[in-house]
């Protein structure tokens, strides 16, 4: 399997060229970096095209890379992950573009694919991620007048604000959360030399 | 001639047919649907960041909270991702106990559809003959996990435990139940819970059969939903649709075939597809399924029983090693210690990795930077995407009709708002 994914790389790699940045094969699965300019030109060809035929996007969503690697992370903070499925050839496909923290924009692919459109509003109100050309781009999982985006490293996770029942007011109103953060089981990440080989291979 | 105005109609989020907490705010024309706008996330609870703060094995039993009623898929495709990152192999035994209980699950998640449907559609029957079968199938569950429905059973590596030997039994007469009635509930559980299941795969075909008389050619069934919510194959794909929605459209694709995990390439079964890619075909798709299911359940039995073995790996980097061990040896003290307390970390790099769920496609998008907990997860709801196209779905019907959409799509909450 992975070699098929292998050569899918390099067919990948030979019809796109310069328009994509790195093709990494890890765990029997493609990831093809490209930015941001290319998306649509990529991923229309890549639905289009009788060699690639990825009729469905399977998932999209936004990744923060802020605090990755304690901080080890060089280059633009925020990146969108599509997953493509092909149902003719039964092949998938991870595509992934990076957008610039002061204003992230990534262009919308909703016309490629009508599913994208959940997930662009769900990227947009979970990581403030701003998807060009999407109709409709309102938030989708949080509350009526949520402020901030809850997915990005910085938003504690706590949240800022909470609910409760004003006495006074006779309604329920915000204000500022009184949970303390606490961290039961600290992160750490560990030199594990048995994973040496499966982080190259990775290409991280 | 009076004036004519469009409505606006809000639709939950507190209806009993709007499965949970659905929010819709319906444009009709009279009583005709032009544009549905569904508002969801009023379950939200951060899965995915929550799973940020907390080790890999804390997180498993928030998976039984995403689709409430398929606790066990949603676990099968979050130990899969991590077993993947980490190259761990599965004992074969572990992995016919979860293709079986994947099987229950999928039976268990169809009947609680089928039941819902039928009960937002008209008939109540259903409903009180589905969850007569479903508290079999808890039994199963509760005899693995001690849960009844969030079981948090599997395990990366495997499965928490083997089989019980023996199925539990009820106990005690009551003022309810004298000594006559409990003999005859405990009548099939008196060897071990393979021999429960195998019983239950014997009787369940003629249950199925029940169902389908009250509904398959029941003319007020067929008046809801042949027609109703039609997709094109074409339209599927586009919007997304994975699993019974899709198949229902005539495309056959199913994970379980098509990109076999587990031990789903050992195992005979058939995949059903529809025509019409109308509600009617989506649910003949589900009933057959449900017969597929058993036959699967049967295959997984019979194998369990001639095949003993472990049950999870013994690579106690990852699984924790068994109790007898950690009371003799330091070793294992030290591995259980460092299981507890720290978890394990998984190599930097990403993954995805998709299971069949009941519903469809569900997938754990992984990212790690090499940590104890997840850099980022991603779940991939298969409802997520099937409630997005509601809208297109509804388009054109009445009201009634969103019912029988909601009850077509097979919507929970607790994936969809994660």
């Amino acid at each position: 399997m992975s070699d098929y994914y292998q050569q899918l790389a390099d067919r990948v790699q030979q019809r796109f060229g310069t328009q994509i940045t790195a093709t990494h094969v890890a765990f029997s699965e493609l990831t093809v970096e490209l930015p941001r300019e290319q998306l649509l030109d990529v991923c229309s060809a890549l639905r289009d095209e009788d060699d690639f035929a990825f009729e469905q996007l399977i998932d999209l969503c936004g990744v923060d890379y802020l605090e990755y690697g304690n901080g080890r992370w060089q280059g633009a903070r925020f990146a969108v992950v599509y997953h493509l499925l092909s149902i003719k050839h039964n092949h998938r496909i991870r595509l992934r573009t990076f957008a610039e923290e002061a204003l992230p924009v990534v262009d919308s692919v909703i016309t490629l694919w009508n599913s994208a459109d959940w997930y662009e509003r769900e990227a947009f109100d979970l990581f403030g991620i701003v998807f060009d050309g999407h109709p409709d781009l309102r938030r989708i999982l949080t509350d009526y007048g949520f402020i901030g985006h809850p997915f990005r490293k910085d938003f504690p996770l706590s949240g800022n604000v909470e609910m409760i029942y004003d006495e006074e007011q006779k309604r329920v109103v915000y204000r500022p959360v009184t949970v303390e953060p606490r961290t039961l089981v600290p992160r750490v990440i560990r030199d594990d030399h048995r994973y040496q080989h499966a982080a190259i291979e990775g290409g991280e | 001639m009076s004036e004519i105005r469009n409505y606006t109609l809000n639709f939950g989020p507190q209806h009993p047919a709007a499965h949970g907490v659905l929010r819709l705010v319906l444009e009709m024309d009279g009583e005709i649907i032009e544009r549905a706008d569904p508002h969801i996330g009023l379950l939200h609870r951060a899965t995915e960041k929550l799973a940020e703060s907390k080790h890999y094995i804390q997180s498993l039993p928030y998976m039984d909270r995403l689709d409430y009623v398929s606790m066990m898929c949603n676990e099968h495709a979050y130990v899969m991702t991590i077993e993947k990152m980490l190259g761990l192999q599965v004992p074969v035994r572990a992995q016919y106990i979860r293709v079986m209980f994947d099987e229950i699950t999928r039976v268990l998640n169809h009947l609680m559809w089928l039941g819902a449907h039928a009960l937002d559609v008209g008939a109540m029957t259903v409903f009180l003959y589905a969850f007569r079968e479903r508290e079999d199938l808890m039994d199963c569950y509760e005899a693995v996990s001690g849960a009844r429905l969030h079981a948090a059973y599997y395990r990366p590596g495997g499965v928490y435990r083997d089989l019980p030997a023996q199925m539990p039994k009820f106990k005690g007469a009551s003022k309810w139940h004298d000594e006559s009635e409990i003999a005859a509930l405990n009548e099939n559980r008196q060897g071990s819970l393979l021999d429960f299941i195998e019983d239950f795969t014997n009787r369940f075909p003629g249950y199925i059969d029940e169902y389908e008389t009250l509904l398959t050619d029941n003319r007020i069934w067929k008046q809801r939903l042949v027609n109703i919510g039609i997709m094109s194959p074409e339209r599927a794909l586009q919007m997304g649709l994975t699993g019974p929605m899709l198949r229902g459209s005539g495309i056959a694709w199913d994970l379980r075939k098509k990109q076999p995990y587990a031990v789903y390439d050992q195992l005979d079964f058939d995949i059903p597809i529809g025509t019409n890619g109308d509600s009617y075909d989506r649910y003949l798709v589900r009933i057959e399924e449900l017969r597929q299911s058993n036959r699967l359940i049967r295959q997984c039995v019979d194998w369990l029983r001639q095949n003993p073995g472990p049950v999870i790996a013994a690579d106690h980097k990852v699984t924790p090693p068994p109790r007898t061990e950690m009371k003799e040896g330091m070793e294992s003290l030290i591995h259980h210690f460092k299981l507890a307390s720290e978890g394990f970390s998984l190599p930097a790099g990403e993954a995805y990795a998709a299971v069949e769920h009941p519903k469809g496609e569900f997938g754990i998008y992984m990212v790690s930077d090499g940590a104890n907990k997840p850099y980022r997860m991603k779940i991939r709801a298969p409802g997520f995407a099937h409630l997005a196209s509601l809208n297109e779905m509804v388009r054109g019907h009445m009201l009634a009709d969103v019912v029988a959409v909601i009850g077509t799509q097979d919507i929970v909450f607790g994936e969809i708002d994660r």
